[in-house]
C-alpha cells in the first residue's frame, strides 16, 4: 500500500490510516494520501505491473489504501478455502452505436457496472472498505444504505466471515432488502429517508468503536474504491481517456473520484501527453436535485431537500460530497443535469432497447441524461462519451412496470396469425 | 429562555471533558451554540467559520431536522428540545 495518512480535504491536517473520517478540527473530510508509486517516472513499467494483475479492482492495488491485496482462493487442494472477499470490477466497457445512433452522436460507451458480484458498483467501495476493515481488526461490518450498498456489505461480509448489520429506509425496493437478508445480515429498516437513517448510522459509529460503518468510519478507505471505474475505463480503451463521463450522483463521492482517477493517472503520464480530465456530466433526479440545482445556481454548497423520486438509489437529500461534485464539474467545463422521473422510465428504456443493458433507475437517471445533453446539443459531435451504468434493473422492477404489454394467445395457430407481426417475413 | 440538550459528537468531546451530552439556553439555535461556546470555548473553532456561519462540513439538527429545513442558525428552539451536532458523512448507498 503506497497510501501513509489520511489528510483533510479542507484544512490539510493529517492523520494516521485508522478509521477516522472527519478532521477533529474543522469537521472536514478525510481522504487518503500516497508516497510515490513504486514505478514513479516509468509509465510501461506501472502498466505492466497492473496488466499482470488480476482481472479485479486488485490490479490497482498500487492505488488503493490496503496492505494486503485481497485473493480469490487457488483453485485444488492446495486452495485457501474461503473466499477473500469478493471479485469486484473487471466489468465491460462496450460500444453502444444504436444508442449513439439515436441521440445524432458519434461515439457512445457504456461501462456497465452491474455486472459486478452484487449488481452495482458498490462491489468496488465496499471491496477496499472491508479489506482495511479486516487489516484494522474490525470485528462487523455495517452501512447506512439505499439498497446496492447494503447488497454489496451483506454479500462481503459473507465472502470475509464477518458479521454484517445493515440500516436502510424502511420504504426500499423490496429486491433489494431481499438481496441483503439472503446472505444472512441483520437488516434495521429505519422509518425515516436515507439521511435519517445515515444520521443515525453516524452516530451509532461513533457510540461502537468495533464496527466498521463502510461509509461513515471507513470512508476514506470506501471512497478510493470508486477510482477504479476511472482506472478499468482508460484500461479499456487502451490508456486514454474518453472526452466525457456521464455518471450519477447521489453523495457525489462516485462522481468525485472518478474525476480523481483521471487525474491520478495523467499525472504518473499514464495517458497520451496533453490528456485532460474529462468533461465531467453529473446525473440527478428532479426528486432529488440537491447538487444539480446548486450546479445551476451557482452556489458552491448544497441546500438539502426532501427526496422524493423512483430513484431511490440516489435519493440523498443532504449529500457530503457535493461541494467538490460542483468544484469538478465546473473545472472540467463540465454540467449536472436532473431529469424527471417519466425521463428516467424512458432512459431505463432506451437503454435496455439500444444495447440489451437493463439497468436500474440510477442508470435511467444517466441515460435520460445523455438523451437530455445531446437533444439540447451540449455534446460535441465528435465527442467520445462514456455513460457509467452503476446498477442492475432486476432490482428495480416497479419502476418499470405496466411500460409495455404481453399478447395473449391461446395455443393456437390460427391465433397467433392473427397477432403476429412479422407473419410475412416468417412465412416468406 | 429555552433550555436544550446538545448532543456532541465524538470527535469533538475532547474539548467537553468527554461529556457526550451537554446542555445550553438560547430563543434560537444560533443562541443555543453561543451558550456552548462560551462554556466550551474550542467548539467555536471547529463548527464555525470566520463569519460565524457554520463550517461546510457541519450538520445540526434539530429534534432530527436538519436546520436548513427550518430558518438555519435562526431557527427557534422551545424548551426540553434536542440539539444534534454531526460531521456531514453521507456515504453513497
Ligand atoms: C446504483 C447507484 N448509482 C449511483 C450511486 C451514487 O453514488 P454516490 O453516493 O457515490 O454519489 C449509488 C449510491 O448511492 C447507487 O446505488
Ligand atoms: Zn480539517
Amino acid at each position: 500500500m503506497p497510501a501513509t495518512a489520511l489528510t483533510c480535504r479542507e484544512c490539510g491536517s493529517t492523520y494516521p490510516l485508522e478509521a477516522q473520517f472527519v478532521c477533529s478540527r474543522c469537521f472536514g473530510p478525510l481522504e487518503a494520501q500516497y508516497a510515490e508509486h513504486p514505478s514513479a517516472g516509468d509509465p510501461d513499467a506501472i502498466k505492466r505491473r497492473i496488466q499482470a494483475g488480476p482481472q479485479t479492482i486488485w490490479r490497482y492495488a498500487d492505488f488503493l489504501p490496503t496492505d494486503r491485496v485481497p485473493t480469490l482462493p487457488a483453485a485444488g487442494p492446495g486452495g485457501t478455502g474461503g473466499l477473500d472477499g469478493l471479485p469486484a470490477g473487471g466489468t465491460p466497457l462496450v460500444r453502444a452505436d444504436r444508442l449513439a445512433e439515436r441521440l445524432g452522436l458519434r461515439e457512445v460507451w457504456v461501462k456497465n457496472d452491474a455486472a459486478n458480484p452484487t449488481h452495482s458498483f458498490k462491489d468496488r467501495v465496499v471491496a477496499v472498505a472491508a479489506a482495511r476493515a479486516k487489516e484494522l481488526g474490525f470485528t462487523t461490518l455495517a452501512c447506512a444504505s439505499t439498497g446496492n450498498l447494503a447488497n454489496a456489505v451483506a454479500a462481503a461480509g459473507a465472502a470475509l466471515g464477518m458479521p454484517v448489520y445493515v440500516f436502510i429506509p424502511a420504504d426500499l425496493e423490496e429486491q433489494k432488502i431481499l438481496a441483503t437478508g439472503i446472505y444472512g445480515a441483520t437488516v434495521v429498516t429505519v422509518r425515516g429517508n436515507y439521511d435519517d437513517v445515515n444520521r443515525l448510522c453516524t452516530e451509532i459509529a461513533g457510540e461502537r468503536p468495533d464496527w466498521a460503518f463502510v461509509n461513515v468510519n471507513m470512508r476514506p478507505y470506501y471512497a478510493e474504491g470508486s477510482k477504479t471505474l476511472a482506472y478499468e475505463i482508460a484500461e479499456e480503451l487502451g490508456f486514454q481517456a474518453p472526452d466525457r463521463i456521464v455518471a450519477p450522483i447521489a453523495s457525489g463521492s462516485l462522481f468525485t473520484k472518478i474525476g480523481k482517477g483521471f487525474r491520478e493517472w495523467i499525472d504518473l503520464g499514464l495517458l497520451p501527453e496533453g490528456t485532460q480530465v474529462p468533461i465531467m456530466s453529473g446525473a440527478q433526479a428532479a426528486g432529488c436535485n440537491p447538487v444539480a440545482a446548486a450546479f445551476d445556481a451557482g452556489h458552491d454548497v448544497c441546500r438539502p431537500v426532501r427526496p422524493d423520486t423512483i430513484a431511490k438509489s440516489l435519493a440523498i437529500g443532504n449529500p457530503a460530497d457535493g461541494p467538490y461534485a460542483i468544484e469538478l464539474a465546473r473545472k472540467t467545463s463540465g454540467t449536472i443535469s436532473e431529469v424527471t422521473d417519466d425521463e428516467i422510465r424512458a432512459g431505463i428504456k432506451l437503454l435496455a432497447e439500444t444495447t440489451g443493458i437493463f439497468t436500474e433507475t440510477a442508470g435511467g437517471v444517466t441515460t435520460a441524461t445523455l438523451r437530455k445533453l445531446a437533444e439540447e446539443g451540449r455534446i460535441g459531435r465528435d465527442e467520445r462519451v462514456v455513460i457509467v451504468i452503476t446498477g442492475e434493473g432486476l432490482k428495480t422492477l416497479d419502476a418499470v412496470r405496466g411500460t409495455f404489454e404481453c399478447r395473449e394467445i391461446a395455443p393456437s395457430f390460427d391465433e397467433f396469425e392473427t397477432i403476429a407481426e412479422h407473419r410475412a417475413e416468417v412465412t416468406a | 429562555m429555552a433550555q436544550v440538550t446538545i448532543k456532541i459528537p465524538t470527535q469533538l468531546r475532547s474539548a467537553t471533558g468527554g461529556e457526550g451530552t451537554v446542555r445550553a439556553e438560547g430563543e434560537t439555535v444560533q443562541g443555543v451554540l453561543e451558550h456552548l461556546f462560551t462554556a466550551h470555548p474550542e467548539l467555536r473553532d471547529s463548527l464555525t467559520d470566520s463569519q460565524g456561519d457554520l463550517r461546510r462540513f457541519v450538520n445540526v439538527y434539530l429534534d432530527g431536522e436538519d436546520i436548513r429545513f427550518g430558518d438555519g442558525l435562526g431557527t427557534p428552539v422551545a424548551d426540553r428540545q434536542e440539539l444534534q451536532i454531526l460531521p456531514a458523512v453521507a456515504g453513497g448507498r
